[in-house]
């Protein structure tokens, strides 16, 4: 191997009680190519945002070429030795046009005639990794469609004014863009390594991993549980160096689900966003499968507002943000289960507070939620206790119906089996799920699963007919290639 | 206990408040003391009213603040001052209509804020102007003096406690049950906290800002109503000063800028300090700028004080 | 036509509309001396518009800019009257004070809001101790400059001009101007980007305050003596200029020649009230329902962009 562009060693990183990372080393030679994959909540955007500096590691050293630079670490000093990062969510200004926003990132573009300088640097990388994009300096970020803005950061990170270029991590880049776009961006990356800049991919398209990289990681838990050359991997050793564990599908009794097959149906639903319907029947735990964001988060609020969707029964919805969706930062533990159950606690319109204890109490030792007290704040509860605490404020409701949208992101593998347990058992007393999963492993648990794919049902597959090569498939259909 | 007491916001308005009229008195040899406090409640009394409304509105979340409050006040004024005409019967009648034409602001209000999109900072002062318009058009003229019994009433004493505070007293004390315990009130809070949350919770979220807005309005009006008998009439400016004392014994009293928590007692709390605070300086003889100059200082100490607690969230 | 377009050029429609129903209604006005006239008070709303406008771009609010006006006018009435170098110090030390007050809100995190409405009792406060009752007397070269007979185009509409291109060019096409704009419109990727909010913000009040600072002086210089509360409506006008202008109250999006086109409209807007003989008492309720019909406009433009 090269010599190492950029080298940790035993980095460590937790969050609250979360230990997101436990100690990983990492070596990335110049012109290499990694592939960076694992099982959501694995460590991987952890640490990648300790490699930008947006993040600084609990414990362990850093260190660029033969400098070690533990402890001085930063976004400046990151940004200083050409390391540069396409985070999953956007980190494009919506309000400045794609020119303005290669400035922002470029000390040097100043002074006289900057703008020009910019549109061409902007332009020339796009145009050297995606041609024929149609995208124009002048377009203000907001006025492009979600993949051109993908494709207009993607092109920022790759351009160079002052510091050359150690470093590009690309986190899920492929996931706004077509088929023939992602072929570009992964062609252009193997050019790219020849001339010596590195290259982490961290993509859940193994096919894409496979066919790029020189080297592939994979990480669990927040430790690397394989690395290996790219060609001592294949697609099923990959998958099972992941940890899923395909024989093991956790196969609801037959009984059971032909029982079910003849409960009358109760939701039907169309997408607003694109094609296909599907139906739920009383009972049912019906997974919504599928790239994140393609369209599967919208249908749980189109069945939440009744909304283009035949839905019998009240609905309650459970967040997979806890912070934007879910939970309200300035209550107790115990208003935030019983907001949804308030109706049924009222004599002469007022709410009735015993009630209300006696209800939280409840759903305290029912999901076993770990607290002293449950007047205590929410915050004071760990995330895998604060989303028990929203699965009891619906669960507790009269609600029918439950919505949930990827509610087990970020949460420990104990607190998952309990939950996993508790939603069996509702729907077995007819208690209807909706649960949008990015969570192969959640799938399994699934009477039937729905993938999608740009808005529209791509699949629908039966509980037998689950499995992680198929729900790819049906996710990428045109560019999928393994 | 203490501790625990000392953790609540709106202690502190009331130790405030407290400390002023102990140096106040400590100055006048202890002349006044209580002349002091009364005349404090009396007038602490309209900006508590008016402050509750502009809490719950505030407390519907970022953005949310009702400008309209000092015309709304007027209006209700030369409402009530001329339908009843100085007839003590017309009292119910002048009374009804101060609230209807109230009723009906926080209506439009909302109807600016929901149907045009206009953010409510704009919505509010452009439709106070409007409301303010109204008031000297359908006033114009003498001044209406209010019948005596609404003067009695507004300026009645019980033990020297003004009757008005006694008033004010059970209101807030109505709304504080109306925040704890109806699901109005749990919809408020929980909006102002996270609106989406609060959408996903089940809560009706166009409705309860509806209500809020026309609860402040209407909670306006009846301090327009109560202002007017205190202060012998209804004035085109009587509303004036309540613009920025209504936010600010909002934010002094401990209510979250940021939206989700309210504190009824820390509103009572900051009005009297806000009063007591004019009355020390005068007292000392300060002149009407270090007067205001202390006033914006306080608030802004009171909001870095607060603002440590903010970050943590 | 293009939404976005569209938007852009609202604000110079409105104008166009109120100065047209304006000529209309009193043909008069269409001279050199009527348009001086009408738009000689547009120079310092235009100008606390543009301070608010810097304070908007990085998601706060000035509520303290009409007293701020105010403040400084007296100042400049007195100690800038009198002894120009200390004038002259007090006025850097208002435009400090501001930058200060960025620095604080945004170390703290505290809402622009609340801090400003305090401020503005502050300078309330202090001009009245400066001057207790209206008075004072404005410099002569303020007077000069601001009765300047220019040949052709009356100077107000060159100010107005001249503000909204030097602004412009700053804020939209310079290279720190994006810097600001983005740090209003995604504030962590500017700070993944390395950029300091706390230096962004501190610069966009000091901004804020220097144009307060002008605004003032502009303002002495056509009224000649000084009172504490003469810009206290300018807070609103200036808060509706942005607004009217076509800039929001979050995300960076702001535009300066609009914010001055928005100042200029709500000048006209009052002048137009009075020319067309609207009884006195419905005048505010005019400018009100002006400032309501013109925001609502803007609420179809902006629908489909905010939904993306």
């Amino acid at each position: 191997m090269n010599q190492p562009a950029i080298k940790l060693d035993g980095v460590e990183r937790s969050f609250g009680a979360v230990r997101a990372l436990a100690g990983v080393s990492l070596d990335v030679g110049a012109g290499e190519c990694i592939g960076l994959v694992g099982h959501n909540g694995a460590g991987k955007s952890t640490l990648m945002h300790i490699l930008a500096g947006t993040l600084s590691p609990d414990k362990g050293r850093l260190s660029i070429g033969t400098s070690d630079l533990t402890g001085q670490w930063s976004i400046r000093v990151a940004k200083a030795n050409g390391i540069r990062c396409v985070f999953q969510e956007l980190s494009l200004c919506p309000n400045l046009t794609v020119a303005e926003n290669v400035r922002v990132v470029h000390g040097p573009l100043k002074g006289f005639g900057w703008k020009k300088r910019a549109s061409i640097l902007a332009l020339d990388k796009l145009s050297e990794i995606f041609p024929g994009h149609g995208i124009v300096a002048d377009d203000a970020i907001s006025d492009l469609p979600i993949g051109k803005r993908q494709m207009a950061e993607i092109a920022r990170a790759f351009t160079v004014t002052d510091t050359p270029l150690r470093l590009v991590i690309l986190d899920e880049p492929t996931s706004s863009l077509d088929a023939v776009t992602a072929e570009q961006l992964l062609s252009f990356v193997r050019r790219q390594v020849t001339n010596g800049t590195s290259v982490i991919l961290i993509s859940h398209l193994l096919g894409d991993v496979l066919g790029t990289c020189d080297r592939i990681i994979v990480m669990k838990d927040g430790k690397t549980v394989a690395e290996r050359p790219t060609a001592e991997f294949d697609r099923h050793s990959l998958v099972a160096a992941m940890g899923t564990d395909v024989t093991q599908k956790k196969v609801v009794e037959a009984k059971a689900r032909a029982a079910k097959s003849e409960h009358p149906i109760i939701i039907r639903a169309k997408p607003k966003t694109g094609v296909g319907e599907f139906t739920a029947r009383k009972g049912e735990i019906i997974g919504l499968a599928g790239l994140a964001g393609h369209g599967q988060t919208r249908m749980l609020l189109q069945l939440y507002e009744k909304s283009g969707a035949q839905v019998e029964g009240a609905v309650a919805f459970i967040a997979g943000d806890r912070q934007s969706d879910g939970i309200f930062n300035l209550w107790s533990i115990a208003s935030n289960i019983t907001v949804r159950s308030l109706r049924a606690m009222l004599k002469w319109g007022l709410i009735e507070p015993n009630k209300e204890g006696v209800l939280a109490d409840d759903w305290k030792s029912r999901m076993n939620i770990r607290t002293p007290n449950m007047d205590n704040n929410i915050l004071t509860l760990s995330g895998g206790n604060q989303q028990k605490a929203l699965f009891a404020r619906a669960l507790a409701s009269e609600a029918s119906i439950i919505l949930m949208d990827d509610p087990m992101r970020g949460v420990d593998v104990g607190t998952k089996l309990e939950v996993y347990e508790l939603i069996a058992k509702e729907a077995g007393t007819g208690r209807t799920f909706i649960w949008y999963t990015t969570e192969m492993d959640e799938l399994h648990y699934c009477d039937r699963a729905i993938v999608f794919r740009n808005g529209s049902i791509s699949a629908e597959l039966s509980s037998g007919d689950i499995s992680e090569e198929k729900i790819l498939q049906a996710s990428f259909a045109e560019n999928f290639a393994a | 206990m203490i501790k625990k007491l000392s953790r609540e916001p709106w202690v502190w308005s009331f130790i405030a408040a407290l400390g002023v009229w102990l140096a106040t008195i400590a100055y006048t040899g202890g002349q006044g003391a209580g002349e002091i406090l009364t005349a404090a409640l009396s007038f602490a009394t309209f900006s508590i009213i008016v402050g509750l409304g502009q809490m719950m509105v505030i407390t519907t979340g970022p953005g949310n603040v009702d400008l309209s409050i000092p015309a709304t006040i007027t209006l209700s004024g030369v409402v009530a001052m001329k339908v009843m005409d100085t007839d003590a019967h017309l009292l119910v009648p002048g009374i009804a209509a101060a609230l209807a034409v109230s009723f009906l602001v926080g209506v439009f209000n909302f109807a600016l804020i929901r149907l045009l999109r206009i953010p409510p900072i704009i919505a509010t002062l452009s439709s106070s102007f409007l409301v303010l318009s109204t008031a000297i058009s359908y006033g114009r003229g003498i001044r209406i003096k209010p019948p005596l019994l609404l003067d009695n009433f507004a300026t009645a004493r019980i033990f020297g406690i003004p009757f008005a505070a006694i008033l004010v007293l059970i209101l807030s004390i109505i709304l504080s049950m109306i925040i704890k315990r109806t699901i109005y009130g749990r919809a408020v809070v929980a909006i102002g906290q996270n609106p989406r949350a609060a959408w996903l919770a089940g809560f009706n979220v166009n409705q309860t800002r509806f209500n809020t807005y026309v609860l402040s309005a209407l909670l306006s009006g009846v301090c327009g109503i109560l202002l007017s008998g205190f202060s012998g009439g209804a004035a085109l400016n009587m509303g004036e000063e309540f613009l920025l004392a209504s936010i600010a014994v909002v934010v002094i009293g401990g209510t979250s800028v940021a939206g989700g928590r309210a504190s009824i007692s820390g509103i009572w709390g900051a009005a009297l300090f806000m009063y007591l605070l004019v009355t020390m300086l005068n007292t000392f003889g300060a002149s009407a700028g270090v007067r205001l100059i202390m006033t914006g200082l306080i608030i802004i100490a009171v909001i870095v004080l607060a603002g440590g607690e903010r970050q943590s969230r | 036509m293009n939404k976005s377009l569209l938007r852009a050029l609202l604000p110079f429609i409105s104008l166009a509309v109120v100065l047209g129903a304006t000529f209309y209604v009193q043909p008069r006005t269409m001279s050199y001396f009527g348009l001086n006239l009408m738009l000689q008070y547009a120079v310092p709303i235009a100008l606390a518009t543009i301070a608010q406008m810097f304070v908007i771009t990085v998601n706060d609010l000035d509520l303290s800019i009409g007293p701020f006006v105010g403040l400084v006018g007296c100042i400049s009435a007195t100690l800038l009257y009198t002894n120009p170098v200390l004038g002259t110090l007090a006025l850097i030390l208002c435009i400090v004070a501001y930058a200060a007050v960025g620095a604080l809100i945004h170390t703290r995190n505290l809402p622009s809001i609340v801090v400003t409405l305090g401020l503005s009792f502050v300078w309330l406060g202090i001009a009245v101790l400066i001057l207790p009752s209206p008075g004072g007397k404005a410099p002569e070269w303020l007077k000069t400059i601001m009765a300047l007979k220019t040949p052709i185009i009356p100077f107000p509409i060159i100010a107005a001009i001249v503000i909204g291109v030097a602004v412009q060019l700053t804020l939209i096409y310079s290279s720190y101007g994006v810097i600001a704009r983005g740090s209003g419109g995604n504030p962590r990727a500017m700070e993944r980007a390395g950029w300091s909010m706390l230096r962004t913000k501190t610069m966009m009040f000091a901004l804020a305050g220097f144009f307060g600072v002008l605004s003032g002086l502009s303002l002495l210089g056509l009224t000649t003596s000084a009172d504490a509360h003469v810009a206290d409506r300018y807070t609103l006008f200036s808060i509706a200029g942005v607004i009217l202008g076509g800039g929001e109250f979050i995300g960076g999006r702001v535009s300066p020649l609009g914010a001055v086109v928005g100042a200029l409209t709500l000048a006209l807007a009052g002048s137009f009230l009075i020319f067309l003989k609207i009884s006195p008492d419905w005048q505010i309720g005019a400018q009100g329902a002006i400032l309501i019909l013109v925001i609502a406009l803007k609420a179809p433009l902006t629908d489909s962009e905010q939904r993306r």
